[in-house]
């Protein structure tokens, strides 16, 4: 065996797999996880749980692994990670810890992703929960959001004692890992619901249909319910558009939208009540990686997918692994290239759009090569649906409903990124809701911080 | 589970119930509406609230027969529950806002069509639990599908009926009636228009001419209801607004409701329509559970 080489992964075929909605990546077994983590150099100073946003022990758990302890892993991982299933499948490991691996300085970086998936998964299919708090300290927090931010602060909440409560706005508990991202990338059964029961089983109450700031207000809970501290984890929230003609047409959704009528609602299974509009040629336009997520679900659907991205190739903001995956299975990258006008036909449906050709300029405030229109390139594309997929802006839902709730110029809710403290006492925020559309384990990090931030404030209260 | 506790059919295909659902009926006011699901499979339904009691903790809706999904809630009786029931959605009837002493001093009137009467009925409610006085022109295609007048007829001034057919009351529409009125000398200073986007449309093309603003309550295809998916974007002057967390309740005069119509027609596809009316027969009128 190569030692500069990862074990490979398994995965489902890429022409079988862009046709049916079962998990892209089948994870390692047994013996291949213990081969894999036997290439940990177990670094005393270890780079990589620097690159981890909750701080992991890396090398403790992969040390088990070697040796086959699997639950002893996983109690180790669970310690700061209350949904390791997920993270092993959806963090950006390529940037955080795999990124600092020192194996990757000469060959491939320890797989530390699919070990986390490995033990996650393992210690699901024997049973095996994180061990809940000893006594209950009769403190009640609230939690704003049952997305990762949300069951994380949570868990970390509940694993010290306090009495807490999360509330859902949608039916279903899970925040963007159930509407967001999709089955082939991260099972809702099986992984999800699992995650979600286990924060349940750490003595977690989830009221779901509940909309903060609608059917009760932070002010309600904190005066009239009892709460002494209150977490906001709310998510990112209104979908942008792009704001050029023909936009409002029959057959353009936000990627939101079609994300969620196919993920929260079912859409591409029998039986389900929620339609769907799959399209036969689908353009969706951004490049992050619910972008990604969009194109492979609409190419599930049977269309031909067409992601049109401003930027170049290594601009991309989706991760890696799933530009690599979109490609695989067929979708087609239209870089350096911008919708200007979505085309209609007179019964008000999208046809098509006219895009304009794009090069990189000087770098703006983000660093990137900025896109300049060539002009003069514009053409015209068929579509009979197109998916907007740039971004949201936050919701003012809570913002507004909130007495002394500070929000910056984005409207994003002001938090120190060190205990998560709001302007108003007593209440937290954490997640996409104060930084605007992030990944799932920043927000994970940002749950953590607060846990501890209210913990601190309670403690001294 | 959101229990129902009363169902009554109040006209042909048209439901009422009232559902046990506390948190909503602790904090709801007129103007804003409901998700709801009947089960797992079920679609997300957004209704308007029609009536509510805080000391019972429960919400009234009003439903009409349109599709699939209504028609599987016809089946619920009491005793049966929703398997989620969220709200109060969407931003309260403007007027809940006011000064009731100014209030007072306005010409009101409401005109409401077809199951849009019931959204209309709480804001007629709460206006003359606060001693305001307003008028209501009411619209149904003939008498038998008429809802709500004697409930209605008890909280208002005036309450004008018409049918399309002539059945019963004033033969025509609610803005052929309002024409009427005015011609008579009726003079308003407001106006709320409820009901189907096309009846809407005519209402606020003639109050415009009239110079009588005019709040219209939109009811566009949703999905989740807080403003996460833009499902229900519509055309507001030169706005794009989310009808779930910017509405429901708009300027009718600033509405692009050719868009809005045709943006409702979303999932109403040649084929689907084809397919529906083979799966559902009579019951079929256009498929997608979001037409009027």
């Amino acid at each position: 065996m190569d030692v500069l080489k990862r074990v490979p992964v398994r995965e489902q075929d890429a022409v079988v797999r862009s046709a049916n909605f079962e998990e892209v990546c089948l994870g390692y077994n047994e013996e291949e996880a213990m081969a894999e983590a036997a290439r940990c150099l177990g670094c005393k100073n270890a780079q990589c749980m620097k690159g981890c946003p909750v701080s992991i022990d890396i090398p403790g758990f992969i040390g088990q692994v070697k040796e086959g302890n699997f639950e002893e892993a996983y109690q180790i991982i669970s310690k700061s990670s209350a949904l390791p299933a997920v993270c092993g499948r959806v963090c950006p490991q390529e940037t955080q810890c795999e990124g600092k691996c020192i194996r990757g300085i000469k060959g491939e970086p320890v797989a530390i992703g699919k070990l986390e998936r490995f033990v996650a998964d393992w210690a699901r299919e024997h049973g095996i929960k994180p061990a809940k708090a000893e006594k209950l300290n009769g403190h009640k927090v609230a939690v704003i959001g049952s997305g990762p931010a949300g069951l994380t602060c949570a868990g970390d909440l509940a694993k010290m004692g306090y009495d807490v409560t999360i509330f859902e706005a949608l039916h279903e508990a899970g925040g963007v890992l159930i509407y967001g991202i999709p089955e082939f990338r991260l099972p809702k059964q099986k992984v999800v619901a699992a995650e979600v029961e286990n924060v349940k089983s750490l003595g977690v109450k989830i009221e779901t249909n509940v909309v903060i700031g609608k059917s009760v207000t932070i002010d309600e809970l904190m005066e009239e319910e009892g709460f002494e501290a209150v977490f906001i984890g709310s998510g990112a929230g209104l979908p942008k558009f792009m704001g050029i003609p023909g936009e409002q047409a029959m057959g353009v959704f936000s990627a939101n939208e079609f994300l969620t009528r196919n993920n929260l609602m079912k859409a591409f299974l029998e039986g389900y009540d929620t339609p769907i509009k799959a399209g036969k040629k689908v353009i969706v336009v951004g490049g992050g990686n619910v972008a990604m997520d969009a194109a492979r679900t609409a190419k599930r659907l049977g269309a031909e997918v067409h992601i049109v991205y401003r930027r170049s190739e290594e601009e991309l903001p989706a991760r890696v692994e799933e530009v690599h995956h979109a490609k695989e299975e067929g979708v087609i990258f239209d870089l350096l290239q911008n919708p200007v006008e979505l085309l209609v036909d007179e019964a008000g449906c999208v046809k098509g759009a006219k895009i304009i050709k794009m090069e990189l300029g000087e770098p703006d405030a983000s660093g990137r090569r900025r896109p300049v229109e060539v002009p003069g390139s514009e053409y015209e594309i068929e579509a009979d649906v197109v998916i907007m997929s740039l971004g949201t802006s936050p919701n003012p839902l809570i913002s507004s409903t909130t007495k002394g709730l500070d929000v910056n110029k984005w409207k994003c809710i002001v938090a120190d990124e060190a205990n998560g403290a709001t302007s108003k006492e007593g209440v937290y925020a954490g997640g996409d809701a104060v930084t605007g559309a992030a990944t799932v384990i920043l927000a994970m990090g940002a749950g953590k911080a607060a846990a501890k931030g209210i913990d601190e404030y309670l403690s001294n209260k | 589970m959101y229990p129902i506790v009363r169902r009554e059919q109040l006209a042909d295909k048209i439901y009422l119930m009232d559902v046990k659902a506390p948190r909503v009926a602790q904090y709801c006011e007129p103007g804003q509406f409901v998700i709801v699901k009947i089960d797992e499979v079920g679609e997300r339904i957004p209704l308007t609230i029609c009536d509510y009691n805080r000391a019972e903790g429960t919400i009234t809706i009003v439903f009409q027969v349109v599709g699939a999904s209504t028609q599987r809630m016809v089946d619920l009786q009491v005793g049966d529950a929703f398997q989620d029931f969220v709200g109060p959605l969407g931003c309260a009837s403007d007027l809940i806002g006011e000064d009731v002493e100014e209030l007072k001093k306005k010409k009101i009137l409401f005109v409401a069509g077809g199951v849009g009467t019931a959204p209309v009925y709480p804001q007629v409610k709460w206006l003359h639990e606060h001693g305001v006085d307003c008028d209501v022109i009411m619209g149904s295609r003939s008498k038998d599908l008429l809802i709500l007048e004697d409930e209605m007829r008890a909280v208002c001034k005036n309450l004008y009926v018409t049918t399309d057919d002539g059945s019963y009351g004033f033969k025509g529409t609610g803005t052929a009636q309002l024409q009427a009125l005015w011609d008579e000398g009726a003079r308003y200073d407001h106006c709320v228009a409820i009901g189907p986007m096309i009846m809407m449309k005519f209402v606020c093309k003639l109050t415009k001419e009239l110079g009588i603003p005019t709040i219209v309550s939109m009811n566009p295809i949703m999905v989740d209801g807080t403003g996460m998916c833009g499902a229900c974007r519509l055309v507001v002057g030169d706005q794009v607004k989310f009808a779930c967390v910017d509405g429901p309740e708009f300027d009718g005069h600033l509405v692009d409701f050719d868009q809005a119509m045709r943006r409702q027609a979303q999932y109403k596809t040649e084929e689907g329509r084809a397919m529906l009316a083979l799966e559902e027969g009579d019951t079929h009128h256009g498929g997608c559970g979001h037409c009027n």
